[in-house]
């Protein structure tokens, strides 16, 4: 079985890691849901690096992100399904 | 390590050779259980005696075979055999050396130790002149005083005392502050000695050091490792250059391997207080009791309020995360927190709270140890409280390592393991790749960890990577 393109930690996460290298924009993505081992589908509005994270739904400026369940930061910027999610629209809570 | 064939019997050898067949393969399967049968009745160990460098063979070679013993009741009858032959289930031992305090080292190294930055060049031509012996430099000692004198005085006197220590030749500049890291490590009962360089100069220090250094060299050269439990065993965790395969597949691995370590009664040691924000009260609630928790959310309020609170430029974007995380793809410190904590495993819980380099106090189980989450400053930390063997996951590739602390690298990220191999000890991605459960990436962590305990080198150690940051709390007097 060939691995998943992207792994999402926790079923209420709302975004996944690309864990291959030369995931190309509009490519069609297999990701695997680690919390309940589902794999899901999902195609990719970036070329996303190894090791960066595809939005798993649509996101307003203001909304809070999850990632292993938990709350890591703020979105300061809209952000599309199968877009990607760094320093250019996430932003800590803190410091 | 290299390993010798002449112990091994004919028959074992041509079985691992050709372990891909399948007749071979139960054939290597009998052979791997005598092994193990002979080592259980203790008919082995005697003969083992006979020399040093066989013993450390021997026992490379056994924790060698773990991995293939695991690999073929899969493929096999797995109801049969697999509940039986699953190794890194079974508690390992190993032979490590028993120092006059009861603690057990893994290496034996003998330090020449400079009390301060001045004594570096006197320590260093000891080491040269004695090889075998090791010279740890560092940047500080002098007009030092109170909260930070107190860490730095802890910081070596620990390193002196680690139990990968054998001996330790101290130089300093005067004989007062030397004396006093000498006192410290001789509370262990190993040999120390400490030399003063005024009135004598360079030259008459490093000659009588010298003769000293031959002399612990030789002795510590002729003890002889012992079988050891892993209650017996300290280790450290900390992460490096971490990246987002590192919170989902490499310090998993390492939570794991706690979680087992704990069940066995190892001392075990994580820290990074600043790392730990946006996660702070998660790992409260880790606390074996609320009053444990509330002493770390002291400990890391503290280090807000004194430390990041008034010196703090920016949102610590580039320093905390760092580049090097940032070009992984995390993005916030909260991000990084929740991965760094899962090497504390799911269940394993911390029995009390640290201060830098300060030594656990209250038994076996799992520490807090205030500490930077720089990779040198947090090691060094770690080693100078008597932590002996040290896990390391690295996302983007951190190549750390500590003089007396060996440092266990692995990394789950495959563009790290395929451009910066020579540094990682073990490859986890196969998580990644869904070949490979965290339960046998904790199994293989556990192999490659009695290995390094038995004697294997570790990829820090082969490339000569031994940082020794000590962590400075404020400017000199």
């Amino acid at each position: 079985m060939a691995g998943p393109h992207y792994i999402v930690h926790d079923k209420t996460d709302s975004v996944g890691v690309v864990v291959v290298e030369g995931v190309k924009k509009g490519q069609m993505l297999t990701g695997w849901v680690m919390q309940g081992n589902k794999t899901v589908r999902m195609k990719c509005l970036n070329t996303i690096p190894i090791g960066h994270k595809i939005a798993l739904a649509p996101m307003k400026k203001g909304d809070t992100i999850l990632k292993y369940g938990h709350d890591i930061g703020k979105a300061v910027a809209a952000i599309k399904k199968g877009g990607h999610v760094h320093v250019q629209n996430l932003k800590t809570k803190r410091w | 390590m290299a390993r010798k064939a002449k112990k091994t019997t004919t028959k074992r050898k041509a079985a691992k050779q050709n372990k891909r067949t399948k007749a071979t393969r139960r054939l290597s399967a009998i052979s791997d259980r005598r092994a193990k049968s002979n080592r259980r009745t203790g008919a082995k160990p005697a003969k083992r005696d006979a020399s040093k460098t066989n013993r450390r063979t021997k026992a490379t070679r056994r924790a060698t075979a773990k991995p293939t013993r695991r690999v073929r009741p899969r493929r096999r009858a797995q109801v049969k055999r697999a509940p039986v032959r699953r190794s890194g289930t079974k508690k390992p031992t190993f032979m490590g050396w028993r120092r006059k305090n009861g603690r057990v080292g893994i290496r034996n190294h003998v330090i020449i130790l400079p009390l301060d930055d001045l004594s570096n060049a006197a320590s260093e031509s000891v080491a040269n002149n004695i090889k075998g012996t090791l010279a740890i430099p560092h940047s500080y000692g002098r007009l030092q005083f109170g909260e930070d004198l107190e860490l730095h005085f802890r910081t070596l006197i620990g390193t002196g005392s680690n139990p990968n220590v054998a001996a330790v030749i101290v130089i300093g500049i005067e004989p007062e502050w030397t004396g006093r890291v000498v006192r410290g490590i001789a509370k262990t009962g190993k040999p120390v000695t400490g030399f003063a360089i005024e009135k004598h100069g360079d030259i008459k220090t490093v000659a009588n050091a010298s003769r000293k250094a031959k002399e612990y060299l030789q002795w510590a050269s002729e003890l002889e490792r012992q079988k050891c439990q892993v209650k017996d065993l300290w280790v450290s965790v900390k992460c490096g250059e971490s990246d987002t395969t590192s919170g989902l597949a490499s310090n998993p691995t390492v939570g794991n391997f706690i979680d087992k370590f704990d069940a066995w009664g190892a001392t075990t040691c994580f820290g990074e207080t600043s790392e730990i924000t946006g996660a702070e009260l998660n790992c409260a609630a880790r606390g074996k009791t609320k009053k444990i928790g509330q002493k770390f959310l002291n400990t890391w309020q503290a280090y807000m309020d004194e430390v990041i609170e008034p010196h703090k430029t920016d949102d610590l974007s580039d320093s905390q995360p760092t580049k090097g995380n940032i070009e992984g793809g995390l993005t916030t410190i909260e991000e990084k927190a929740f991965g760094n904590l899962e090497k504390i495993g799911k269940k394993t819980r911390y029995i009390d709270v640290l201060g830098p380099a300060e030594a656990p106090k209250k038994g076996r189980g799992l520490y807090f140890m205030d500490s930077s989450s720089a990779a040198a400053e947090c090691v060094t930390l770690q080693a100078a409280a008597g932590f002996v063997v040290h896990l390391f996951p690295t996302g983007q590739g951190n190549i750390i390592g500590n003089p007396i602390e060996p440092v266990i690298k692995l990394s789950a990220n495959p563009r790290t393991v395929r451009t910066m191999g020579e540094h990682v000890d073990l490859d986890v991605s196969g998580i990644l790749r869904r070949e490979m459960t965290l339960n046998k990436a904790g199994e293989a962590l556990i192999d490659i960890t009695m290995r390094t305990c038995n004697g294997r080198l570790t990829a820090a150690e082969t490339l000569g990577h031994r940082e020794f940051v000590l962590t400075k709390l404020y400017r000199s007097a």
